[in-house]
């Protein structure tokens, strides 16, 4: 039971109460204001889940290198200015990314060769997540069973599995993933990687032991909040993470189109084993 | 006796009506919609032709005719598999469980997919398709399959397969196709370099016609029960029986039990035949999950045709030279 001597306070305590008050009042603006960033609610499915179906599409430089980066000179001197490295702040959180010293260096391989090593090149499947930010869209079709991210680029397609959920029985590029709600929260568990992809142009890279943990949110009408755990003890010190928000593209009856890029690769992989026409 | 006879007729009509009645009966399940849910895992694979064979006049095989026509298919389908023969170097189709025979797949008593002409076969050719049949035997004589890569199958090439469609007529192997429906689209992932086509189902009109591609562009409605598919803007760069790129199909599908979706589709181009033709083939549902074809990524086969076919070249060439030189 409360005391009636407990309302008898003296006139600083009445003003510390007020000025208490106060900042409750304020905290609970604050609150209430990030309360209200966090739990936009997005339209529902049938079965009464978050609908993040849609066109969507990164809209930064990660797909040149995730790790911040100045403008650079391109790979190919006859494209000139239309190859050059377009600059960007990054997408890695901390900035760098945590590579094992014997890694590091293998990532610095790469990056000096990159013209004949990146897989964009040949047009193989991108792998997970580069596969999210590459300057194409994709789509989310989403059922209660299996969610479907359609890529534009290649005709990458993920299935995320929601039920019969299952360990990756091979080896892929894109990937083994199941998928769970948590609220507002779509998280994707990926595993089952090859060691052929990598995560941008730089040469940045994973091993088969990558673990990919993302998790798509929706901050509003537009946009997604996409933020993607990395794991690989083969590669990296420790799992480390990257975010970026992904746009709905917004045009009247935006479509996935195709981008069947095997045909512009053919005789940069197999022109060299053409028949040589005689004379 | 003669009322007894009525009797056995009246039973033997309530009989049928009941079966007749059964199979129409049959709801499928329905997406929250409202319309026909046809999620879920499906193959088309099959052993009838495209074209009715030409020693076949009927349109229906007896159920003992078909199921034997199949075991003999099988039996010729392991038979290239033989150790030690050429063909086994290839692929072991029934060690992979390749072979139609191990797969799921629908007993089709036609003895064709196409349903009309009512001969079972393509219709004529127009004198612009018979011109263009020609012009591409001429192309085709004066270039080897392994040439270079551009000049080999567009499978072999990992570029696009007869399943992707449309029409998606039965590849061989790997015929199995996940489909996944929303409220705005429906979407069918062809489990073969990982197909996917994405139906717009709103009503939108199609890209513009200049925008062209190898699967087109397509757009569904619901007519009852059937999902109706149109697709125009294709390419014409793969041409299905020799079409161009004014071809136009359009696709339907009906769930008729539990294990099938009917998959009629008809095809017209003006500029290829003189009448439109209509095929049907049964999806019938299978087991899941699809698994990655990553087609292009692994495709040693050509390749190694192409550096095969380079070896022999300069062995064909070096034989040659030895034998001037005598």
């Amino acid at each position: 039971m409360q005391d009636s001597s407990n309302f008898k306070i003296s006139s600083l305590d009445s003003m510390r109460n007020l000025s208490l008050c106060a900042c409750t009042l304020v905290t609970l603006f604050f609150c209430a204001a990030t309360a209200h960033a966090q739990t936009y609610r997005a339209p529902r499915t049938a079965d009464g889940k978050p609908n993040l179906g849609g066109i969507w599409q990164a809209l930064n430089e990660a797909y040149w290198n995730i790790e911040g980066h100045a403008a650079a000179p391109g790979r190919v001197l006859a494209l000139g200015a239309a190859d050059a490295v377009a600059p960007g702040l990054g997408v890695v959180e901390g900035g760098a990314i945590p590579y094992l010293p014997e890694a590091a260096a293998k990532k610095k391989e790469n990056f000096e060769n990159r013209l004949t090593l990146d897989p964009e090149i040949k047009c193989y499947l991108p792998g997970v997540p580069r596969a999210t930010y590459m300057p194409q869209p994709f789509q989310i079709i989403q059922s209660a069973k299996h969610i479907m991210i359609i890529h534009q680029y290649a005709a990458a397609v993920r299935t995320i599995y929601m039920d019969n959920q299952t360990e990756a029985p091979a080896d892929s590029w894109m990937g083994w993933s199941n998928g769970r709600w948590e609220g507002e929260t779509l998280v994707v568990d990926t595993t089952g990687f090859n060691d052929k992809t990598w995560f941008d142009r730089a040469g940045n890279f994973h091993s088969d032991a990558l673990h990919v943990v993302e998790r798509f949110t929706a901050a509003d009408a537009d946009h997604l909040n996409y933020e993607v755990t990395i794991e690989d003890p083969k590669v990296f010190s420790r799992p480390w993470k990257m975010s970026m928000p992904l746009y709905r593209r917004k045009e009247k009856n935006a479509q996935i189109l195709e981008f069947r890029c095997v045909e512009f690769v053919e005789e940069l992989i197999y022109g060299h084993l053409k028949k040589q026409t005689s004379k | 006796m003669k009322h007894r006879v009525s009797t056995s007729i009246l039973l033997v009509f309530l009989m049928t009506s009941l079966a007749l009645g059964q199979a129409k009966k049959w709801t499928p399940p329905r997406m929250a919609d409202g319309h026909p849910d046809l999620q879920g895992f499906w193959t088309n694979n099959t052993y009838t032709p495209l074209e009715r064979p030409r020693n076949v006049s009927k349109e229906f095989y007896t159920r003992e005719e078909a199921l034997e026509l199949e075991k003999k298919a099988a039996v010729e389908e392991s038979e290239q598999t033989l150790p030690g023969t050429v063909a086994d170097v290839h692929y072991d189709f029934t060690q992979f469980s390749l072979d139609r025979n191990q797969s799921a797949h629908a007993v089709n008593l036609r003895t064709s997919l196409i349903v009309d002409p009512a001969d079972g076969k393509l219709p004529p050719l127009t004198a612009e398709g018979q011109k263009r049949a020609a012009e591409r035997a001429e192309v085709a004589k004066h270039v080897g399959r392994w040439d270079s890569a551009q000049s080999n199958d567009l499978d072999d090439r990992c570029i696009i397969f007869q399943g992707a469609g449309p029409p998606m007529l039965p590849q061989g192997y790997n015929s199995n196709y996940q489909i996944v429906q929303t409220p705005g689209y429906v979407m069918i992932l062809f489990e073969m370099a990982h197909d996917t086509r994405i139906i717009p189902m709103d009503g939108r009109p199609h890209v513009a016609r200049n925008i062209q591609q190898w699967t087109g562009d397509s757009r569904g409605h619901w007519e009852g029960d059937t999902l109706v598919i149109e697709t125009t803007n294709f390419n014409g760069k793969n041409p299905l029986r020799g079409s161009s790129e004014n071809l136009r199909v359009v696709e339907r599908f009906t769930r008729v039990d539990a294990e099938t979706i009917q998959y009629k589709f008809t095809v017209e181009d003006e500029s290829t035949w003189t009448r439109p033709w209509t095929g049907e083939i049964p999806l019938r549902k299978t087991i899941g999950p699809l698994f990655e074809h990553a087609c292009h990524e692994g495709n040693y086969g050509l390749y190694n045709t192409l550096v095969g076919a380079r070896l022999e070249e300069k062995k064909a060439a070096e034989e040659a030279s030895k034998k001037g030189g005598k």
